[in-house]
């Protein structure tokens, strides 16, 4: 009987490495859709030998100067929204928290908003991640004192309502007060969030912070799983319940501040994520981390791509189109956990 | 008592919200035995629990195996103290096994998947002594409550600690359930474990303690052998009722009782 493994059976472990596998291939596939899909339609075969050095000089430029930093962000940011959605549901114990439930996407765009619209900061300067991180570090941590320790899902969800709104508020106020309406006009299209015209300088503004957030994350994971029976059972188990909820805020705002510095607000994908992976992956938090970074990744580029293809007159911003498929999406998800909302008021 | 003491608190308070909770409660035990914290509601015992295993700030001394408790980092005092709280919370559908083998956290067995042959030993017995083998692939959610506090029970022997502090573990469980799971706890204590239960049904800590301990009002009032720890006295001044006695295939009975 001893040498009998108690472990997760082969048949698991195979499942959740070809679900890993075939999210890597739909990213790469995606990456090479994001490369080529544009005003100048590219070939795979030319993207690739573009990125490479050989084709013509325009391809080259069109390729690596103007899609690659695009098709780089739109992984990054999709990745970490994966990611941290994860990690607060692993936290939170909860399938409904998000970011952007949470409102830390909309304050970290009140911390940006406000270097911009007074003029304290060049968009292209580290001032405005930095803004947009402490700002997205202040509402999460507001967010768990509130709900305090075991929350039910309807405090945080109302918590989290109070945040967003209080954050938009607080950027329409800085609009308001800001004296030049071309620069509020601007603020309010960058609010919606786009990858679009993003150099390498973007890149290089966000994906420190970006990595930084994800590695944050990642590293608590085993924690996640402990606290599936609670946090005092955590605590007993060795686990350091109150560094965890400070690493989990910290990983989250740096994430996410960072990407809101570079793309505006980008909704619903860490909500979105886990749901997708779960049935797939299972329940344990702490698996799901990767498959949802790369879903997020997924999801992201095909959203950024979407907005590419789809016939209009102006541009689509893909910030507008997650929150679209997002929030119908969430609508489903309530009806689905209606019985666990009923009892949540803990 | 035989043996030197290996859990001690000396001069324990623990303060809650402003209330003071636990009133300089003294107490020293021996490995091996199997001991019921008893006392009417609110009487403190969770708090006791907790304020044992290091899991809530007290004043006083809590001194485990020679070491002071506040001496000891986390994941030492983990590998001390086996925890099981009240209600057995499962939040996420994982399956019985990977619950089971969070037991091991405290070893440094973080992930289910991959346990150390010494790692799997140890949850293999802790599912074999709860009789929840056949369990071990199913989702902890959709067992049923008796099911569900096998595992949890699983989950806290997997620990192997000396120490396991139980907080009503046999609340809301159907009779035949609720002497399972002091059975496990006693072949525990037998096996050199220090057991710490909490629990309301004085029948069974009679029946399964070495030692009672009654708790009232944040104070230790009472401990002692079964019999003479619920002394008709101690019924009447901290339960306010009385108790029917009896002895049946040999064991000593011991009913809770008021007129009605």
């Amino acid at each position: 009987m001893t040498a009998e493994a108690v472990a997760a059976t082969h048949n698991d472990t195979t499942r959740r490495s070809s679900v890993m596998a075939a999210l890597i291939v739909l990213v790469v596939l995606l990456v090479l859709a994001s490369l080529g899909i544009g005003p100048v339609r590219l070939s795979p075969l030319t993207v690739i030998e573009a990125l490479f050095g050989s084709g013509s000089d325009v391809q080259q430029v069109i390729v690596r100067e103007i899609r690659l930093p695009r098709a780089i962000l739109g992984f990054a940011i999709g990745a970490i929204l994966g990611l941290s959605g994860a990690a607060l549901q692993g936290l939170l114990r909860n399938p409904l928290a998000s970011p952007s439930l949470f409102g830390a996407p909309q304050s970290a765009a009140f911390g940006a908003v406000v270097m911009i619209a007074f003029g304290l900061a060049d968009v292209r300067s580290y001032a405005l991640p930095v803004a947009a991180i402490a700002a997205a570090f202040a509402s999460v941590f507001v967010l768990l004192m509130v709900a305090g320790r075991n929350a039910g899902l309807l405090i945080l969800i109302l918590a989290g309502l109070a945040i967003s709104s209080l954050a938009g508020a607080a950027t329409a106020l800085v609009m308001n007060l800001s004296s030049n309406p071309f620069a509020a006009l601007e603020i309010t299209f960058w609010l919606l969030g786009s990858l679009e015209d993003r150099s390498f300088r973007h890149v290089m503004l966000a994906l420190p912070f970006i990595v930084a957030g994800a590695i944050i994350l990642y590293s608590q994971r085993h924690a996640f799983r402990t606290l599936s029976l609670g946090e005092e059972t955590a605590q007993s188990l060795g686990v350091d319940v109150g560094r965890l909820r400070l690493m989990v805020i910290v990983g989250t705002a740096l994430g996410v501040g960072g990407a809101v510095a570079v793309s505006g607000t980008i909704g619903f994908i860490g909500l979105v994520a886990p749901h997708l992976m779960r049935p797939l992956i299972g329940h344990d938090p702490a698996r799901l981390l990767v498959p949802s970074a790369l879903t997020g990744s997924a999801l992201l580029l095909a959203a950024d791509i979407a907005v590419r293809l789809i016939p209009s007159n102006g541009d689509i911003k893909v910030g507008v189109l997650t929150s679209i498929i997002g929030v119908p999406f969430f609508l489903y998800l309530i009806m689905r956990e209606r019985r666990a909302l009923g009892g949540g008021v803990a | 008592m035989t043996g030197p003491a290996f859990l001690t608190a000396t001069g324990l308070n623990v303060t809650l919200a402003g209330r003071l909770v636990l009133k300089d409660v003294s107490l020293s035990l021996c490995q091996g035995h199997l001991v019921a914290l008893v006392g009417p509601n609110g009487a403190g015992k969770t708090t006791l629990l907790r304020a044992l295993a290091g899991l809530l700030p007290s004043d006083g001394a809590v001194h485990v195996g020679g070491d002071a408790l506040s001496s000891l980092p986390l994941r030492d005092r983990a590998r001390r103290f086996a925890y099981l709280p009240q209600g057995h919370v499962m939040h996420w559908p994982l399956p019985a096994r990977d619950i089971v083998a969070l037991g091991r956290h405290p070893h440094g067995a973080t992930d289910p998947a991959q346990l150390s042959p010494k790692d799997n030993d140890a949850v293999l017995r802790a599912m074999q002594a709860t009789d929840v083998m056949e369990l071990r692939e199913r989702r902890v959610t959709e067992l049923s409550g008796g099911e569900r506090s096998r595992v949890a029970l699983a989950r806290v022997l997997a620990v192997e600690a000396p120490v396991i502090l139980a907080d009503e573990p046999t609340a809301s469980l159907d009779p035949r359930y609720q002497i399972d799971v002091m059975k496990n706890l006693r072949v525990a204590a037998d096996q050199g474990v220090l057991v710490i239960v909490v629990t309301h049904d004085l029948g069974l800590a009679a029946r399964f303690a070495d030692t009672i301990l009654v708790l009232s009002d944040g104070r230790l009032v009472s401990q002692g052998e079964p019999a003479a720890a619920l002394s008709e006295q101690v019924m009447a001044e901290v339960f306010r009722i009385s108790a029917y006695r009896a002895e049946y295939q040999r064991e000593a009975v011991i009913v809770p009782w008021a007129k009605i």
